[in-house]
């Protein structure tokens, strides 16, 4: 018995001991936390900064954009992914803590995009026509052109930048209607509406598959136009945003070679591939 | 003899102080071990009441979340300019996924335990028992992903129903992790029930289904309700499953057909970033003590069950 207990010993012991070993020898590590939207956006960064740097180490989760914030506040990560701008109170907290407010950096842009069943027909939706959907005003498919069905909505939950952003940008004032059936992820989403020919939902544009994206126009007066990168950059893709690094002071050591690659032409070439659209 | 201490005779011959001191030593572990659960289920406690409490005391968090907001409204919308708690619809979602899921859950938990402790040859029990037991053991997220991708759509072809994530869905899926909580209670009642009683009622001509029906089962029946409350527990604070499949609009509906949103869904969903202190983050902490403590009481009336069955088992 006593010799099994020491045999168990040296075994934890030894097990301590390459765990340390293994954490010492990494020194060039960086965190990423955040924006669910960002999570692939950030592994392929990771992926492909990896390989050219043998030794760092980049470890991306998510969680959704406030997560990211919250753990960028607490210390708890080097680099926060947010899907919106932080907002004042968070700035405010950053500052208090470390003396500065968070530094911003944009790295890629997003078209918040919506996505109907591949069996349904509409093309096309005005801003203010969405809204009525979210809102519950309209709740039948063929006020807006379509099918005589019935409309699913889904979207994100409230803890999601997507939903604040949405809310803001989509639906200003008002409340999303009870009827939203709210869904963790995007990922989520997507996989309801693929399978839903009465869904619709909205998300970050890199998610689109397995489902139809539909054009969107500002207004009656302006063109529909479709979440493609040559729209959003111009700005005539009415419902497209940043998305964002933030940090807790200047970018220095691993950290800056990291933001320098996202921001370098290969690091903007990952954004395309994963089907965001680049920051320049 | 009389002495002191019976059962000092049996200690065996050379024990020396290293000997006791050992044994101390291990006592001493045991205790600890023991009152850690009981620690932390304390500080839990303590950190989910002093979390809600704002929502009792504190006039700056009643403003915007009182109890009498909780009545107020029909809506459950607390992110927005002018934020809703309305539980309302929080209560009956929950309600609604419970009640289906028990529906599902407890003919099938309490008819299978009957099957095997008293109809399974024992082979059949021996890879019934284990099967049962596996499905305890699958991650309620992946039950919540199978009921999101696969059973909606079973649900909805079944049905017609408009929304594919629904309460019947979540109740079904539901129903699947906490199967395995009754099955495994209601055997074991099962099973402790002396075979004397069931060679009795044979003896008097019964057959084996109305032995088991209305000799076994009436005498275990403590058991199969301790098991019963036990899935109701789990089935009140089960948390992914639902997040999943139930599609978490905040409606007032009776009708297993329309969407759902729990108590449980709501704080998974939304304390990931509430601002610390807030009125929402004291808000889904109150929503936390509403389920601890609904969850509490459930497994007492469990617990009382169990030891009403050991007595009149042992009375027997």
């Amino acid at each position: 018995m006593r010799r099994t207990g020491l045999g168990i010993a040296v075994a934890v012991f030894a097990t301590l001991g390459v765990i340390a070993c293994g954490s010492s020898s990494r020194r060039s590590m960086v965190t990423l936390k955040g924006s669910d939207t960002m999570v692939i956006l950030g592994q392929r960064w990771a992926e492909s900064f990896m390989a050219a740097h043998p030794g760092a180490v980049i470890q991306v989760t998510g969680g959704g954009s406030g997560t990211g914030i919250a753990a960028l506040i607490n210390g708890t990560t080097d680099v926060c992914q947010s899907s919106r701008p932080m907002k004042d109170a968070e700035r405010q907290q950053l500052q208090e803590k470390y003396g500065n407010p968070g530094t911003e950096i944009l790295v890629a842009r997003d078209g918040l995009t919506l996505y109907v069943h591949e069996s349904n027909p509409l093309e096309a939706l005005s801003i203010a026509q969405i809204k009525s959907v979210y809102t519950g005003e309209v709740t039948n498919w063929k006020a807006l052109g379509g099918p005589d069905l019935p409309i699913t909505v889904y979207g994100r939950e409230n803890s999601s930048g997507t939903y604040e952003y949405f809310k803001e940008h989509v639906l200003g004032a008002a409340d999303f209607a009870a009827a939203v059936q709210t869904l963790p992820g995007t990922a989520a989403v997507v996989n309801a509406v693929s399978m839903d020919p009465n869904g619709i939902g909205y998300g970050g544009a890199a998610y689109a598959k397995g489902v139809r994206e539909v054009a969107v126009r500002k207004d009656e007066a302006t063109p529909a136009v479709l979440p493609k990168e040559e729209f959003v950059r111009d700005g005539s893709y009415p419902i497209s945003r940043g998305l964002f690094f933030y940090l807790r002071k200047a970018p220095e050591g691993g950290v800056q070679e990291f933001v320098s690659f996202v921001l370098s032409d290969s690091g903007q070439s990952v954004v395309t591939e994963v089907g965001y659209f680049p920051a320049r | 003899m009389n002495r002191p201490f019976p059962h000092a005779g049996l200690r065996p011959r050379g024990v020396g102080v290293g000997q006791r001191r050992r044994e101390a030593i291990i006592t001493f572990l045991l205790r600890v071990s023991a009152f850690t659960g009981v620690a932390g289920l304390l500080l839990i406690m303590v950190f989910v009441f002093m979390g809600a409490l704002p929502v009792l005391v504190d006039p700056e968090t009643q403003k915007e979340a009182g109890l009498a907001a909780f009545f107020a409204t029909p809506l459950w919308q607390p992110v927005g300019d002018i934020p809703k708690y309305g539980l309302t619809p929080l209560l009956t979602g929950t309600l609604k996924v419970v009640i289906v899921a028990m529906l599902f859950a407890v003919p099938i938990g309490v008819l299978s335990a009957v099957f095997a402790s008293e109809f399974a040859p024992p082979r059949l029990r021996e890879l019934l028992k284990p099967a049962i037991e596996i499905l305890a053991g699958i991650p309620s997220v992946v039950l919540g992903f199978f009921a999101l991708i696969v059973t909606a759509s079973w649900v909805q072809a079944v049905t017609g129903s408009v929304s594919r994530l629904n309460a019947l869905n979540a109740g079904f899926a539901l129903a699947l992790g906490i199967v395995p909580v009754i099955f495994t209670v209601c055997e074991d009642a099962l099973r402790a029930v002396p075979r004397s009683y069931r060679e009795a009622s044979l003896a008097l001509g019964a057959s084996r289904w109305q032995t088991a029906w209305s000799v076994t089962l009436p005498a275990a029946g403590a058991g199969v309700a301790a098991g019963i409350l036990l899935g109701l527990a789990r089935a009140v604070g089960e948390t992914m499953i639902v997040l999943m499949a139930s599609g978490n609009a905040a409606l007032i509906s009776a009708s297993p057909l329309d969407s759902a949103r729990t108590l449980s869904a709501s704080i998974a969903a939304e304390l990931a970033e509430v601002v610390v202190g807030s009125p929402h983050y004291s808000v889904l902490f109150f929503l936390g003590a509403l389920l601890f403590v609904t969850t509490f009481i459930i497994n007492v009336f469990a617990g009382l069950f169990i030891e009403r069955l050991r007595q009149r088992l042992r009375g027997a």
